[in-house]
């Protein structure tokens, strides 16, 4: 396990003003992306996931909170530091539409950064890497692409090209914003496959955001998954322990709404359990205490609607390890307790809810998700 | 390698794929936009290459004073016995390149302010727009007279300056805004995310999508441009020198040729130029839009 | 058995791109729409499944026109119409009273500036036969249908669209499609662009609202899961022509086309291991440029030259009860196996 974060967020806030007040898109998130990892953010749309990933991409400045880059503040940094983190950051948007220009070739939108950047000495160089990007994202044969244009090509066309784009800098890290959604599934399964090749072969670490839990665990099944609703982090965690055995009942409840392409398991699904009310609160007017009770199927009175539930570690009074599970909810929290004190009792370890370990405690053989975490960093240190 | 050596031979451009092949596309696929198109080269032809076909020497001739039509003057002569077509051929250039150059002054000036104001916004916009407020509000013909009233014996080139100086606040104002809603494109925010400078953004992924409309613009200010100058040839506020669709005009009106219906070709001629190179200018203007317009020509 | 409620037969439907010029949007469609089942047109983007789907209900845009083929209707009253070759006024009685359509985009399918109410006063009178509907009694059916989809009439009632969230916008509309008691309800990706919460609640719906009315159903989707979630019966779009007609548990379980399995292989679980999964090689093919034979053979592993030549008509391949058949228009359907089956059980 690597041990400085490439990309840190420390208690990210954006707010902004509108007409009816001021909305605080996102609240407080403290996430990290680890050279190499990926980190996947999901949520449905208004809970912020996009509006930390623009900020982590140095496209706004947060109102609160930092994104440190290599340790160093964005704010704090230099000219040249700045240059330097824009051409390790790259970021990809959600509609390979839009995102290219519609009046220059694929060759002209690729090279236009490397000759910027200086990564190139003549045309014939520049136009030989653009080939090779183009390689890369499998694009092949290249030269049937580079004088192409935008609309000459499909939407897994366009989107490849974005990709091939930000490579072009030799990034550290790619801020994919739903860089999938737009396209069809075997389109969207194929590109998922080159950026994990990509991921692989080249070290690039990503911030994934998707609202599709499918795509989350799909892409970032070695990686951790942040679970957001209204501006906040409620679940965070290694992605087979999220998706496999989700803790906070929102996780729950949209894993459990997935409709998956399984005729008998669709059946089996159709007794799930309802929220308790179907309407997103507004972010101008979030309920007391935990966003989530006035949908949620754990809600208890007095618990849940009096404070704010903090981003907690389980099992541990949050010093647990770095990677392991958090989750903002009460009831979760009060359970763990519970259990902490009755296996104190008992002397023994049958927590059932927890994955990760108390320091110095041994890691339950086996839970809920048997697929193997194997990055857990809890297997580093268990006895 | 041999693929990437390959790709590295740039193929030439197809014709259709160059600005200059989709405007030629544009203009001849659209049955009005290719008939404004051939009127207006028709016209331009007729003023620029007729002057040399036709016999210049054009003496007064007091024995051929208003003269119907015949094969010798095809439009019959005018007050003075000269040739009325030989007239009207030296007619055309005048207003057609002074107006040109008036609609490139004030384009040229709109465009480079336009998406300087646009693309930095601040202080540079606000005084900028405050500009342009003023010059939008005071009337723009008044202004021409005054200047050209002022100034006596101005030149040609002086004229074009002083109409495109009034011309180019609302072309400003529409490519300012355009300017403002390109940059919150993806595209551009993907390059000014990978730092590519300000120029390279402004000139190169912004203005390239709006070639169409710069260019739709242009055509239209050439229109708006002649008109003001014919307008002030009629009001007679120009020195008489150079033969011009005006100046017949003028000439037409203050001394009341239109009452007499031999000097019908004289009187008539000048107006029919001017409706029929407008006509042109706005088709071709139109087929233009479809040309190039990327919302019409996508997808 | 009885009859279908809907059989279409030879469809084929054109766009207009020119004076003289038109592609072909879909063609040769064979369909069988029995009672009470649920239909899923599947397939990507520029399949024609919308096309299809606006067909079926001759609501085609302004460029499209069906180009051949005969659409037939088991009417309420048992009469059987076609469709292609009634008169306008025939085809307003028919549509809402006899098939609805529940339009894609919840979000833009309601005009911005009428309340919910007078949509509902609109529908009402427009499609009714003769009867008149007074202010309250357009509005003691809208409550009734509102209450019908779960939301409040008192709320909803005097909205404006933009009010309602993207949810409550789908119900109010599947509720204004079921307003005359539609045999056939067709809907365009009915939980598209709503988030995963709302869509899980809005099939909930589609379920009760079958269970209560027993309507025959027809949805296009690009996503198998909610096929999987609510159809019978599933037919695969591709390149405008349906390649493989059948149960849901056929498609999913044993698809016989190398297209369907290619889908489903692509298809991410959200539960269970995370399987490596296979993308169909390559692109689909331009409506402008159709391969020859079978559309899809240039992308196919199993493709032989045969498969270049004729166009592959859908072949019967079982014996069950002909509404409950499994077709698939593949010359190779036997060397197709589902390769995710066999992944999991390593």
């Amino acid at each position: 396990m690597s041990d400085a974060p490439l990309l840190k967020l420390r208690g990210l806030e954006q707010v902004f003003d509108t007409k009816k007040g001021p909305v605080a898109a996102v609240g407080g998130v403290d996430l990290e992306v680890k050279a190499g990892k990926v980190l996947c953010l999901v949520g449905e749309s208004g809970c912020g996931k996009t509006t930390t990933a623009r900020a982590a991409a140095g496209i706004t400045r947060p109102t609160a909170g930092a994104v440190e880059f290599r340790g160093k503040s964005l704010t704090e940094m230099g000219a040249a530091e700045k240059t330097a983190y824009r051409r390790a950051v790259q970021y990809i948007h959600q509609d390979p539409y839009a995102a290219l220009n519609p009046t220059r070739t694929v060759a002209s939108t690729l090279t236009a950064g490397l000759k910027r950047h200086g990564l190139v000495k003549s045309r014939t160089e520049a136009r030989a890497k653009a080939a090779e990007l183009l390689q890369l994202v499998n694009l092949t044969p290249p030269e049937s692409y580079l004088d192409s244009y935008p609309h000459q090509l499909s939407g897994g066309q366009r989107q490849r090209v974005n990709v091939a784009r930000s490579l072009a800098m030799n990034p550290e890290l790619l801020i994919c914003d739903e860089s999938t959604s737009m396209l069809d599934v075997s389109i969207r399964v194929s590109l998922l496959n080159t950026l994990g090749r990509l991921r692989d072969d080249l070290d690039v670490a990503f911030l994934f955001i998707t609202h599709d839990l499918a795509v989350a665990k799909y892409f970032a099944w070695d990686g951790e998954i942040a679970v957001m609703y209204l501006g906040k982090v409620v679940e965070h965690g290694p992605t087979p322990e999220v998706i496999g055995n989700p803790q906070h009942p929102y996780t729950k409840a949209l894993i459990g709404a997935v409709c998956e392409p399984d005729p008998d398991l669709a059946k089996a699904n159709q007794s799930a359990e309802q929220l308790r009310s179907a309407e997103i609160p507004s972010l101008t007017a979030l309920p007391a205490g935990c966003a989530f009770h006035p949908r949620c199927p754990a809600f208890e009175p007095g618990l849940c609607d009096a404070a704010e539930p903090g981003l907690d570690r389980t099992g541990a009074n949050g010093n647990g390890a770095a990677g392991g599970r958090r989750v903002a909810c009460h009831i979760v929290a009060r359970d763990q307790r519970r259990d902490a004190v009755r296996s104190a009792a008992d002397g023994r370890d049958d927590r059932t809810l927890t994955l990760d370990a108390v320091p110095g405690s041994r890691r339950p053989a086996s839970t809920g998700a048997t697929e193997d975490p194997h990055k857990s960093p809890g297997a580093a240190w268990s006895a | 390698m041999t693929a990437l050596d390959a790709a590295i031979a740039k193929p030439r451009k197809q014709f259709g794929e160059t600005f200059f092949g989709r405007l030629w596309i544009g203009l001849t696929r659209s049955p009005a936009g290719f008939a404004g198109t051939v009127l207006v080269l028709a016209i331009v032809l007729f003023s620029f290459v007729g002057p040399l076909l036709v016999n210049q020497d054009n003496p007064t001739d007091t024995t051929q004073i208003w003269t119907s039509p015949s094969a010798e003057h095809w439009l019959g002569t005018q007050y003075e016995g000269k040739d009325t077509f030989t007239i009207l051929v030296n007619s055309g250039a005048q207003p057609i390149w002074v107006g040109t150059l008036a609609a490139l002054m004030a384009t040229f000036v709109a465009v480079a302010l336009g998406s300087i104001a646009g693309y930095f916004r601040g202080r540079i916009d606000a005084v900028l727009l405050q500009l342009t407020d003023v010059t939008v509000t005071i009337p723009q013909f008044l202004l021409m007279l005054a200047v050209v009233a002022f100034f006596e014996d101005i030149p040609p080139w002086g004229i074009s300056i002083v109409v495109g100086s009034t011309m180019w606040a609302f072309l400003f104002r529409s490519i300012r805004a355009q300017v403002m809603s390109l940059k919150e494109r993806e595209f551009v925010e993907a390059a000014r995310l990978q730092n590519l400078g300000a120029a390279r953004i402004v000139f190169r992924e912004i203005l390239p999508n709006m070639a169409g409309f710069i260019f739709v613009n242009f055509v239209i200010s050439v229109n708006q441009a002649i008109y003001a100058i014919v307008g002030l040839y009629v009001l007679g506020l120009m020195p008489s020198g150079t033969p011009n669709w005006g100046l017949m005009i003028h000439q037409s009106w203050g001394q009341n040729f239109y009452l007499n219906p031999v000097a019908l070709p004289f009187v008539v001629a000048p107006l029919i130029m001017i409706v029929l190179f407008t006509i042109g200018l706005v088709t071709m203007g139109r087929g233009l839009d479809q040309a190039l317009n990327p919302r019409l020509r996508e997808r | 058995m009885t009859d279908p409620i809907l059989s279409v037969r030879d469809l084929a439907i054109a766009y207009r791109t020119g004076r003289k010029e038109s592609v072909t949007a879909v063609s040769g469609v064979d369909l069988d729409l029995y009672e009470g089942q649920s239909l899923a047109l599947v397939g990507e983007s520029g399949c024609g499944k919308t096309t299809l789907g606006l067909g079926l209900l001759r609501l085609l845009p302004g460029l499209g026109e069906i180009t051949s083929g005969s659409l037939t209707y088991r009417l309420k009253d048992g009469r059987r119409a076609d469709l292609l070759t009634m008169k306008k006024e025939q085809l307003r009685r028919f549509r809402w009273n006899e098939a609805a359509m529940v339009f894609q985009g919840a979000m833009n399918a309601f005009n911005p500036v009428i309340r919910i109410v007078d949509h509902f006063a609109d529908t009402l009178r427009d499609h009714s036969d003769g009867r008149k509907w007074s202010k309250a009694a357009v509005e003691a059916r809208a409550g009734e249908l509102l209450e019908t989809v779960r939301l409040d009439p008192d709320r909803v009632l005097q909205s404006y669209p933009h009010e309602l969230s993207g949810g409550m916008k789908q119900r109010a509309l599947i509720a204004l499609a079921i307003a005359l008691d539609p045999q056939v309800l067709v809907l365009d990706e009915p939980t598209t662009a709503l988030d995963l919460l709302t869509q899980r609640s809005i099939v909930q719906q589609l379920h009760e609202l079958r269970k209560k009315f027993g309507f025959t159903m027809v949805f296009i989707t690009h996503d198998l899961g909610l096929a999987a979630e609510l159809a019978d019966r599933v037919a695969t779009m591709y390149a405008g022509r349906i390649i493989e007609t059948g149960s849901a548990r056929d498609i999913f379980y044993e698809p016989k086309h190398p297209y369907t399995a290619g889908l489903i292989n692509a298809v991410m679980p959200v539960k269970g291991a995370r399987p490596a999964l296979e993308s169909i090689p390559g692109y689909p093919p331009s409506l402008k440029a159709m391969p020859d034979g079978c559309a899809f053979n240039p992308r196919c592993a199993f493709a032989t030259a045969e498969c270049g030549q004729d166009r592959v008509p859908l072949e019967l391949l079982t014996d069950r009860p002909l509404a409950m058949h499994h077709s698939v228009a593949c010359l190779h359907h036997d060397q197709v196996r589902l390769q995710r089956k066999e992944n999991a059980n390593v």
